[in-house]
């Protein structure tokens, strides 16, 4: 049997790995947009003081890209060697997106980012803010291919499990692009990108403002800033909400242990700290009716009747059909080059228990709830400080825009401690959507455990801290290079 | 002869851009390091894929083991 302390640090390893990721891209992706923007007020208007600040920022980006460049392979090599059986039951679905987007990164950010660097007085203007604005767009592009994969793992769609190659395979790649939850989760975590850069940007401006230096460059910035990350903070409200309706559709538990509802019903209300509630929110944001039934823990685990009369089973009655299914799994292997005919008549019980397969492994109910503090309260941290710098970011456009921002140090004071803020709010939204999907690696088909190589523990353990030692190398490289840019100040002092 | 020259342009575009990196020329030093350490050390020492150097045949039959074995230990069923 697999010890739960080799799946603990494996899991323990692949989410430092994931989380030291996602520092790097939302600001890659909020950037992006924030000095294209700044290059393209610059093409229309062909004031050099727009180009210099496009410029500063177009540093940031590149020492911000530089450093996470890559820290996404780790994530691979983690899959081939700690999640093999993962690896190869996801088959080629997984692999497609990530392979397509290791290409396109690869030859869209080579080739704009290098344009976008070293073009300035070499191209065309046209063509250098075509290459800044595609550097942008190759980014989210290849922020969408991962987030497909991810999506497919919370809600599988699109494949037919192989038991010959003991494979998923893919037999519909539109489905698997489409899929629902990856449309949500693609623009959600995109514009929350938006929002890191429109917080970062406007935090670094007003430390300019709190030297007092650079103002009319500060000023500028906020105001490029603050408009994007206003944007994008309401599209991310905007698809927040259709992620909860896919999560309460296709991952009931998730949103029972974000809301920390042990029993469901109508009119369901939205926990805002435990003995604080909102009546019927909840039913509104899962159902968007306030009527709505919204299933709790024990409903899941019980079985319930949908609003649709669908019958949902219970825990045990789906761990039942899981036992059935890997069952005909192993029966159908032993028999299918001796007895093709009853492989055939097995591989039948195989494939009607095919969607519960995953619950074979689990040994007791409790296994399928995932641990609820985990993810209420990042649920809570994620909403709360989104909010928050929402209202900061409206502050900061609306005095910019009546002059006063200059004069105001506690608004700058709060941008400026802003920035670790909307770090940890993106942290908190991937910790909701990974930890609320436990114990599963694909959602009802493989949970952790199974997934899961079995290696050492002790080299799972090594390397977990070999990388804890990295990380941290890395980002106090990062900072130190960001200080000393963001020290020495964009070159646009002459042209104040 | 039209591609021979556009390609010596795109050559001499990444050179002259290269060559004339000021704060860039740091950050290329941390990602040649960091792809040392991912590639020639990490990689080669502490991340070899688990199912490397097998056919896929063999790759199924193993990831079938793995996937069933534990579930029959434990239910002693066969």
């Amino acid at each position: 049997m697999i010890e739960t302390a080799l799946i603990d640090w494996s899991r323990a390893q692949f989410a430092l790995t994931a989380c030291y990721h996602w520092i790097f891209v939302p600001l890659t992706l909020g950037l992006a947009v924030i000095m294209a923007v700044m290059e393209t007020i610059y093409f229309i208007r062909k004031d050099d003081f727009w180009k210099k600040t496009a410029q500063f920022w177009m540093k940031m980006f590149g020492i911000n890209f530089a450093v996470g460049i890559a820290s996404g392979l780790i994530l691979e090599f983690e899959f081939g060697t700690n999640w093999s059986n993962y690896s190869w039951f996801v088959g080629d679905i997984f692999g497609a997106p990530l392979a397509i987007e290791g290409i396109l990164a690869f030859f869209m950010e080579a080739t704009f980012v290098a344009v976008m660097f070293f073009g300035w007085d070499k191209v065309g203007k046209k063509f250098h803010l075509a290459s800044t604005w595609l550097t942008g767009i190759g980014a989210s592009i290849s922020a969408l291919w991962i987030l497909v994969a991810n999506a497919w793992m919370q809600h599988p769609v699109g494949m037919e499990f192989n038991p010959d190659t003991v494979r998923n395979e893919m037999v519909d790649f539109w489905a698997v692009l489409s899929n629902p939850v990856a449309v949500s989760k693609f623009f959600h975590s995109v514009l929350s990108g938006w929002m890191t850069g429109a917080v970062f940007v406007i935090g670094i401006s007003c430390w300019y403002l709190l030297k007092k230096r650079e103002t009319r460059f500060a000023l500028a910035s906020i105001r490029v800033a603050a408009s994007v990350g206003i944007i994008g903070t309401f599209a991310v409200m905007f698809t927040g909400d259709s992620a909860a309706v896919h999560v309460a559709k296709y991952q009931p538990m998730k949103l029972a242990a974000a809301e920390g509802l042990l029993d469901g019903g109508t009119r369901a209300p939205f926990s805002v700290v435990p003995g604080v509630e909102i009546p019927g929110l909840l039913s509104i944001l899962a159902t968007h009716d306030i009527d709505g039934f919204v299933p709790g823990i024990n409903d899941i685990l019980d079985g319930y009747v949908d609003p649709d009369g669908n019958e949902v089973l219970s825990a045990e009655a789906k761990m039942y059909r899981g036992d059935m299914a890997l069952r005909a799994f192993r029966v159908y292997r032993q028999l299918k080059d001796t007895q093709p005919e009853a492989a055939a008549q097995v591989r039948k019980v195989l494939d009607e228990n095919a969607e519960y397969f995953g619950y074979g492994y689990i040994e007791d109910r409790e296994e399928l709830v995932p641990p609820v503090w985990l993810v209420y309260w990042p649920f809570r941290i994620m909403v709360g400080l989104g909010s928050f710098l929402l209202l900061v970011m409206i502050l900061v456009l609306w005095f910019e825009r009546k002059g006063r921002m200059a004069g105001l140090r506690w608004l700058q004071w709060v941008a400026l401690l802003s920035i670790p803020l909307v770090y940890l709010a993106g942290q908190a939204g991937w910790i909701v959507a990974e930890v609320g999907r436990q114990p599963w690696a694909i959602q009802d088909l493989l949970p952790v455990k199974a997934a899961v190589s079995s290696l050492s523990t002790g080299a799972v353990k090594t390397t977990f801290f070999i990388f804890v030692a990295i990380f941290a190398l890395f980002l106090a490289i990062e900072v130190r290079i960001l200080v000393k840019a963001i020290k020495k100040g964009p070159a646009v002092e002459e042209i104040e | 002869m039209w591609l021979r020259r556009k390609t010596v342009a795109v050559w001499n575009f990444y050179l002259d851009g290269f060559r004339n990196m000021t704060w860039g020329k740091a950050l290329w030093v941390v990602i040649v390091l960091k792809l040392f350490i991912m590639f020639a050390v990490l990689r080669v020492f502490f991340f070899q894929p688990v199912l490397s150097g097998k056919t896929d045949e063999e790759k199924g039959d193993i990831v079938f083991e793995n996937l069933t074995q534990p579930y029959y230990d434990r239910n002693s069923f066969d």
